[in-house]
């Protein structure tokens, strides 16, 4: 029975199985826009520009988030349940302050004379970075998700499953970001 | 709560702690937890089943309607005026309406049918089955995944009803044609309404392909090791791996092609003249679109072909008593052609202008494809070589899916070249190939998976003296119809086409496009004959009064006639050996939930 229990524990858990999969997916999405970038950038007419300021304090947004998620899970897993719930609202809010921050971003380049029906090279920050926050956004929802769980009283779960799994797509979407504030920086 | 129940359930099963025998009992089920929003994998196959044979009527009658228009272009039929009213004035079915008709008959056969039909049903009806699961690693995705494909349907059923009507740019929807209100009647409403049901097609595709590969991956019953899986399982396992990597990427070039046509960019418009009037669209590039939409585009052939190979490897194998022929060729084959759909996209781009160095690439990586799928073809034979074969409807459909596969894959090494492409591209030669290597075949095998396991689904048998004819007249009729495309493709003569007697040098094949109608029909209406015996068998169909009635060696048939969500009333069966051992040591068929004996040999 106990080499059988060792097995069972060493096989991940489906669902933190499906997320890595779906990862994979939603990689294969921005791969999809930024091959549709290089593709475009080498032809004619492709206009160069600087990237909003503002996307470099997102940046930081949005790593201090990681970091909070993180240190959630840890009191999750140590029972601090007043701690975790606080760091996972403050998650979700840094989220939300994120998103805003790319918002801003737009409106930045729409200042610049760089509007959504612009030139093309402006149109895919729009779509790049606008699917991204979408992205973000859906991963605040799954916080408030877990935030609502955390206050039942009801029924109380103490699998660390579900929040490893929002930590693990939370650190996705960040690690994401990072890509693509790279990609666009350098392939300008 | 059934998917912590299930899910919770089947670890404990394999941590082996003690019996359970209350599956069945943890959730109540209602009506609506039972048939509509249901979470057992049985359930939502059936319902993708039964959703995409709605589909498939209405797909299939699409082309009689327009083989009408290309088999008889002078004769008018005053019933198509009373149900396609404006669409069909005076009888005769319209430009417009033409090229609605062929682009909806592809958009739902290749997705709506051929993707979600036979993949939705199949994988979801015997992944957990074959592999030992109570139910799919998340059952409540599954259904999702479901809803998703029903509001897709409803969407895209919607777009046929609308004024303009529905998409009318080919199922490819290639810009500037779509991107454009004002380029047709068929690119205005009609193509919002196709993107958006696209985009949750997607959505469903994703959510169930994910399930389907950590359900393989993560829930397999002990002693279920990767190589004692059934063909069948690996060939949903690669289909889901190449719809979760390729699927993404069409809906990237989706939501470019919405921003263009509704933001104002021009991510796909580059100098466009629309009634003598200049666009402001500039530095867009329409051969963009084209990268996105094949880079899945070719990867969803084998979405569609790859789970009718892995149904006729299992059915070929359990009808001829013989175990199946070179079992790690198969599985590598499949690798391989999951990898090449990868790499070979271009080769529907020969002619718009790709670098010929390119296409050079293309054309080889294009021409390896032939190398699996013959080793493939290979194995099927002598799987039946010397083979007490049952010819029921079942095997007679999977070895007619050999047959067309062969030689509508032949056809593709002509068009694979990128010098014969210039003579043969869109020419009725490419309808005829893709028709027979995917459509047909594609078909035969989701026939010969419907029939094979009608009793897994309902408890019950289709009748086979229905099944015969369906088969035969299918079979000769595919031939009938498709075998005289290619001579009308060589001559030149165009696909898509409204009409085809203006040209003297096509004229000569009126004769011929009558024939094909004619045949059409017919085919249609044993395909009717089928739905019949579908729905007639669910209810009326002989009983099955033995747990195994094809004495097959999988896991799918120790489960109980009527299995209950969980699947298996105790323990799941453990398994001890691969899926093909018949006739091993004199003994016609050996489960696979029997152990090794002391001299055997493992496969």
């Amino acid at each position: 029975m106990d080499t059988m229990t060792l097995e069972q524990r060493k096989k991940i858990h489906p669902h933190k199985y499906s997320l890595w999969i779906a990862m994979g997916s939603i990689t294969m999405m921005f791969i999809g826009f930024t091959s549709a970038y290089i593709v475009k950038r080498s032809q004619a007419n492709w206009l160069a520009f600087e990237l909003p300021h503002i996307f470099w304090i997102s940046t930081a947004v949005i790593l201090t988030s990681s970091l909070t998620i993180h240190l959630a899970l840890k009191q999750f897993r140590g029972r601090n349940m007043q701690r975790y719930k606080q760091l996972i609202t403050l998650t979700a809010i840094l989220g939300v302050v994120f998103a805003v921050c790319q918002w801003i971003g737009f409106s930045q380049l729409k200042a610049m004379g760089l509007p959504l029906n612009g030139p093309v090279s402006a149109s895919f920050i729009y779509v790049i970075v606008g699917v991204h926050m979408l992205h973000v956004l859906g991963g605040v929802i799954a916080l408030l998700i877990m935030f609502g769980r955390a206050y039942r009283t009801r029924i109380r779960t103490y699998s660390a499953v579900p929040i490893e799994v929002a930590a693990t797509y939370w650190h996705f979407v960040d690690v994401l970001w990072i890509y693509l504030l790279i990609f666009l920086s350098i392939a300008r | 709560m059934s998917n912590e129940a299930t899910l919770h359930s089947q670890q404990e099963v394999m941590h082996g702690a003690h019996d359970h025998h209350d599956h069945e009992h943890h959730h109540e089920d209602s009506f609506i937890s039972k048939y509509v929003f249901s979470m057992d994998h049985k359930m939502i196959a059936k319902q993708f089943l039964i959703t995409g044979i709605v589909w498939a009527i209405i797909g299939a009658f699409f082309s009689v309607l327009f083989r009408l228009q290309l088999g008889f272009p002078d004769a008018t039929f005053p019933w198509l005026e009373s149900i396609l009213g404006h669409w069909a004035k005076g009888g005769r079915i319209t430009a417009e309406a033409y090229y609605a008709l062929v682009t909806m008959h592809g958009t739902i056969l290749v997705f709506f049918v051929l993707t979600a039909g036979l993949s939705g049903t199949f994988s979801n009806l015997l992944i957990p089955l074959q592999v030992g699961a109570r139910d799919m690693a998340s059952p409540f995705m599954n259904c999702l995944s479901y809803w998703f494909f029903f509001l897709a349907s409803l969407v895209m059923m919607a777009s046929l009803f609308v004024q303009t009507g529905p998409a009318s740019g080919g199922w490819t929807m290639y810009p500037p044609l779509s991107a454009l209100g004002d380029a047709s009647i068929g690119s205005k409403i009609g193509v919002d309404l196709w993107l958006t049901s696209m985009a949750l097609f997607v959505v469903s595709q994703l959510l169930g392909g994910l399930n389907y590969i950590s359900t393989i991956l993560n829930m397999r019953t002990k002693g279920m090791a990767m190589t004692k899986m059934p063909l069948t399982i690996w060939s949903f396992f690669f289909t889901a791996i190449l719809g979760v990597l390729s699927f993404p990427v069409l809906l990237s070039g989706f939501i470019l092609l919405l921003m263009d046509r509704h933001a104002g960019t021009s991510f796909y418009l580059s100098d466009i003249f629309i009634a003598g009037k200049a666009l402001a669209n500039e530095g867009g590039s329409a051969i963009l679109y084209q990268h996105l939409f094949w880079f899945l585009g070719h990867p969803e052939v084998y979405i569609i072909i790859l789970p009718a190979m892995g149904m006729v490897s299992e059915v070929l194998a359990v009808s001829s008593r013989k175990p199946i022929f070179g079992y790690l060729a198969m599985i590598g084959s499949l690798f391989a052609i999951c990898i090449l759909a990868f790499l070979v996209w271009a080769h529907h781009m020969f002619v718009t202008g790709l670098n010929p160095f390119l296409g050079a690439f293309f054309v080889l990586l294009t021409l390896l494809i032939a190398v699996p799928s013959a080793i493939k073809v290979f194995n099927w034979i002598t799987t039946i070589w010397k083979g007490n074969i049952n010819f029921t409807p079942a095997s007679l459909f999977s070895i007619g899916f050999v047959s067309t596969f062969i030689s509508g894959g032949l056809t593709g090494i002509w068009l694979g070249n990128s010098s014969i492409d210039i003579h043969l591209h869109d020419t009725m030669f490419v309808i005829a190939h893709f028709h027979i290597v995917m459509g047909v075949s594609a078909f035969f095998g989701m026939f010969a998976g419907i029939y094979h396991w009608f009793p897994k689904l309902y408890g019950r048998f289709m009748n086979s003296t229905i099944g015969y004819i369906h088969f035969w007249v299918t079979m000769v009729g595919a031939y009938l119809i498709f075998w005289p495309m290619h001579y009308e493709g060589m001559a030149g003569m165009p696909r898509r086409y409204y009409d085809v007697s203006n040209w003297a040098s096509f004229k000569q094949f009126g004769g011929l496009n009558e024939f094909i109608t004619i045949v059409v029909i017919l085919v249609f209406a044993v395909q009717l004959l089928f739905v019949f015996n579908f729905f007639y068998s669910i209810f009326k169909g002989r009983k099955m009064t033995t747990k195994n009635p094809w004495h097959a060696t999988s896991l799918e048939w120790t489960t109980p006639i009527h299995a209950g969500h969980g699947n298996w009333p105790g323990e799941i069966p453990e398994v001890y050996r691969w899926a093909y051992d018949y006739s091993k040591d004199g003994r016609d068929f050996i489960p696979q939930t029997e152990p090794i004996g002391p001299n055997e040999e493992v496969h």
